[in-house]
Formats: C-alpha cells, structure tokens, sequence
C-alpha cells in the first residue's frame, strides 16, 4: 500500500546555488501527483529529495524535513532503506545494459540478499505484468539484454524493476519525455492501475499528461512551489497569475 | 558523379531559400585521399605484427616437435631436448603475476574512478603513470630486493611480484577509463532501488563495463607474458624441471634470452621455435579469455 508524503521547509543546494526554496507539499497516499514548470525550475531536484538521490551529486546538500509514511528522511533513516521502499523512474530508460530482462527486474531483491528463486520468478513474472511488458519479453526473459528493447519497453522494464522491491511510492521523474505517443500512452494507463497500490509523484512538462493521470498538481516556478491543488483546480482555475499564464501556454 | 548534383532537390521558393552548392570535385578528391591515408596507416600499423609473425613461423617452425614441447633442455653439445620446462614456468609465473596483479590493479582502478575524483586520487594517478612508465629492469631489481634477499635464492614467486607490479599501472587506469565510461544514470538506477554504493560499484557498475576492464588486463597480461629484464634475476631460469613455487624456474623469455646469445646453431634455432611458442601462447590465452567473455554475452549487450 502506498504511504503520503509530507514536505516542510525543504531548501536544495548544488554546492552555492540554492535549487529550491522552502518548499512545503503534502502527498496523499494512493494517489498521483503531477509537478509541472518550466525547465530548470526544480521539480526533478525535488523528487530526487524526496528519496535522497539529490545528495549523491558531488557538494549537493538538502536542509528541512521530509516524512514519507513513518520515515523520517533526513533523521535516522539510512538512504539505502528509504529508497528500498521509494522506488524511481528516471526519464531516460536506463536498464542494465549487461544484464537479461529477468536479471534486470530481479536486480534489486538479488542485491540486497534476496535469494528464493522461486519467489524470486514470481515476483518478476508479476512486476513485468504490473508494467504491461509481460507478454512482449516472456519467452526472452534471460535470453535478451534489457539494452536490447525498444525505448519504451526500456521504460517499461524499468518501472518493473522499481515495483520489483515492492515500494510504498514511485517517484518518476518526465517517464515519458524519450517516448513516443504510443508508449507514453501505455505508461499513462500504467500509472492509473498502479495508483490503487502505490502513492505516485510524477515529474512531467506535459501539461495535458498531467491533467490525465494526477488528481493533484503542483507548479513550481524558479526553485519556488507557486501553487499546489487538485489538477482541475490548477488547470481551470489557478489562484495564481503565474500559474495561469503557464497553464494556458502564455510563457515557458 | 554528375547525378549527385542533379539529386539535389529543386528550390521551390525562389527568394529566401538558401542555396547549398553541389560538392566539388576538389572535395571528393580530399575526401578518397583522407580515406585512403586512413587505410594507409592501418597498413603499417599491422604489417610490423605480420612480419614478425611471418618470419617466426619461418625460422622457428622447423624446430617445433613433440620434443620441444615435452622435453628439458639438453647438455651444450647434445641435439634436442626442448623447453617444455621453460613452458611450465612461463605459465607458473604468469599465473603467480596475474593473481596479484590482476585484484590489486582492478581495485585501485575502482577506487580512482568511484571514489579516487581528489587529490588523494590524483596522487595515485600519477604515482601510477609513473610506475608505468619505470623500466623493467628496475621492477626486477625491487622484486630482487623484496622477495629474492629475503628468501636467500631466486623464484617463480619473486618472478611474478616483478610481473605483478608491471600490470597494476596499466589495469589500474585502464578500469578506470572504463568505469567513468559507464553513465551515472546506471549508478542512479541501482541506487534507486536500495543498493548500497559498494554493491552498486561491484554488481552494476564493474560488471557493466566488464568487457573494457579485461581488455586492459589482457593489455598488461600480453605485454608482461614477454618480459625477459624483470626475469633475469628473479625466476633467474632453470634448465631442469622444478615444480616448486620458491626454486628458480625457468620461463620462456629467459630461455629464448639465453639460447639467442650463445654460440650453437642449434641453440639458436630452439631460440627461433622458443619464440613462436611463446608469441602463440599468448595470442592463444588472449583470445580464449576474449570467447569466454562473448560466450557469457547476451544479444543485444
């Protein structure tokens, strides 16, 4: 089951440069939550604080408090743990090129010491249907490399690798911004059977797609949070001017 | 030729549209020449190896017989005799070389590319550049002095610590240059999923960029395999068979060394056959190691 997300007071630095700026969100739990804005405007160094893969960048640090579920993030927590439950998608495919399909899925439970075989071919079997990748890969699954698919079977790989450790939330940061219309559709229907099981944050510059698939949306602008809101509020209508100039396309 | 220019397609908007000119001839001309150079190079490049090669086979075929390859040298004066024993110490010694060797040059490239991005990185860089660039006789004069005067008598064990120290440098950056190959985006994933950094350094990104690593070590395997200085008083050679790891041994390079000085024709001949064993050998473990790597391959890696 999925867990919410609460964000007080969340600063972001790349060495002097500060990336966000105060940031407070709520995240309800088996929901989606889209976040959009122009380029260079931090929702990717958002979501990347939200499972401490921001602070793997060299002289990158994070001050506030982020509580997923019970953890704290930035108290007590070992990162390795927090992100064994939060689980991500990046916006390029990036599936081990060196492994086989199965070796890919099964990668996070074989490396953290999980080692039941026969539970290990369940969950793969399961993850690759949850991702709608099943019945394209069954009959290649240690014959083919995960390089070896297309880009949006590569993404789709990779979201059955995120489930495979079974997490509480899926973080994806622009999922389909290498995709065609196709694949990019696939993935949108994913993300609203996934929802029932897992809370989902979702980093996209496509308005449309997050009108379709979020039931909250939050816009940042500049490293600031300008506005967080149920979606149609956001994209029908907007408290803020900046907010409503983006949505409708005036600038960005 | 004259189609290509007719191929161009015709401008349908007569003003603005720029107008890009047809290649000349001058540019065509350039173009073969510049590949033609290009295979030129890759001609003289190769022709050395195929000379050497050729006139090994030829000098050295004739002496190539079951005894060469399973019998002790004989006594000067005696016709015969082979260097089977030289055979099994070359391998010895190499074997000793690459388990030392092989481990420490591949961790300290893991260190320099994964964790190594500082100063105390760049100290090692350098100290490695230049280890690599010491003679290999002075290699052999540090293994005489750690190993050989501290066991009171030379070795196949002292032979390997000098070959040892040979391949680190080379293994050492070569997996470097590899690992920084391999895109931080595969280091995300597996961190992404729980996977603490040193798993992620061995299991991910080693293993991804695993056939450029053995590249390297086949790099300073294949240009140790050779060396005769670091041997000369360290393994020291042995004309009889000797299966201990703390005796002189014999070994291939050394031996050719010895028979190419002397004075017997026939030694000379053995020195010609020595060779081509040798250089055979090597090619030989180097592309056995290479089938193995693509056979564990999958399509489309």
């Amino acid at each position: 089951m999925g867990v919410g997300i609460t964000v007080e007071q969340l600063n972001a630095y790349y060495g002097k440069t500060q990336a966000l700026f105060d940031i407070n969100l709520n995240v309800l739990a088996n929901h989606a939550t889209a976040l959009i804005g122009p380029s260079g405007c931090g929702k990717s160094t958002f979501i990347r604080c939200l499972n401490r893969m921001h602070e793997t960048i060299p002289d990158a640090r994070v001050e506030g408090k982020v509580r997923i579920g019970d953890l704290a993030v930035y108290n007590g927590t070992s990162a390795t743990q927090l992100r064994r439950r939060v689980g991500m998608v990046f916006q390029k495919p990036n599936p081990f090129p060196t492994m086989s399909i199965y070796d890919n899925v099964a990668a996070g439970l074989k490396l953290n010491g999980f080692r039941n075989r026969k539970q290990l071919d369940e969950i793969v079997e399961k993850s690759l249907h949850s991702s709608a990748l099943w019945d394209e890969v069954k009959d290649s699954l240690h014959k083919k490399s995960g390089a070896s698919l297309s880009g949006g079977q590569q993404q789709r790989l990779c979201i059955a690798r995120a489930l495979s450790v079974q997490p509480e939330v899926l973080l994806m940061d622009e999922p389909c911004s290498a995709l065609d219309p196709i694949s990019t559709g696939k993935i949108e229907d994913l993300i609203f059977q996934l929802k029932e099981q897992y809370t989902i944050v979702i980093v996209t510059h496509n308005m449309q797609q997050a009108a379709r698939v979020a039931e909250f949306t939050g816009f940042f602008l500049l490293g600031k949070m300008i506005e967080f809101d149920k979606t149609e509020k956001v994209f029908t209508n907007p408290s803020d001017k900046r907010t409503e100039d983006y949505v409708t396309g005036r600038f960005g | 030729m004259a189609s290509r220019r007719k191929g161009l397609p015709e401008m349908t908007t007569t003003s603005t549209a720029i107008v890009i000119p047809p290649i000349s001839l001058w540019r065509r001309i350039v173009d073969r020449a510049m590949t033609g150079v290009a295979v030129l190079t890759v001609i003289l490049v190769l022709l050395p190896l195929g000379a050497i090669f050729a006139y090994l086979i030829y000098k050295g075929i004739g002496s190539i017989n079951l005894a060469f390859l399973t019998q002790t040298p004989k006594p000067v004066g005696e016709p015969g005799g082979g260097m089977a024993n030289a055979i099994l110490g070359s391998a010895t010694i190499l074997a000793i070389a690459s388990l030392m060797g092989v481990p420490l040059g591949i961790g300290a490239g893991i260190y320099l590319a994964e964790y190594g991005r500082n100063r105390y990185g760049d100290i090692v860089r350098f100290v490695s550049d230049v280890l690599n660039g010491v003679p290999s006789i002075v290699i052999g004069i540090v293994a005489y002095a750690i190993v050989v005067l501290r066991q009171k008598h030379f070795s196949a064990l002292a032979g390997g610590v000098a070959l040892a120290i040979m391949m680190v440098p080379t293994i050492a950056r070569t997996t470097e240059q590899m690992l920084l190959l391999v895109p931080q985006a595969i280091r995300e994933a597996a961190y992404g999923l729980g996977v603490s950094r040193w798993r992620t350094t061995l299991s991910i990104t080693l293993r991804t960029a695993t056939s450029g690593v053995i590249t390297g070590v086949m790099l300073a395997f294949a240009r140790v395999a050779g060396e005769t200085a670091p041997l000369l008083f360290t393994a020291f050679g042995n004309q009889f068979w000797n299966w201990k790891l703390d005796q002189p041994t014999a070994a291939l390079s050394l031996q050719i060394y010895t028979y190419a000085l002397s004075p017997f024709d026939d030694w000379h001949r053995q020195a010609w056959a020595g060779s081509l064993v040798l250089i055979v050998l090597i090619v030989g473990a180097v592309s056995a190691v290479r089938i193995a790597v693509r056979r564990g391959t999958l399509a489309g890696a």
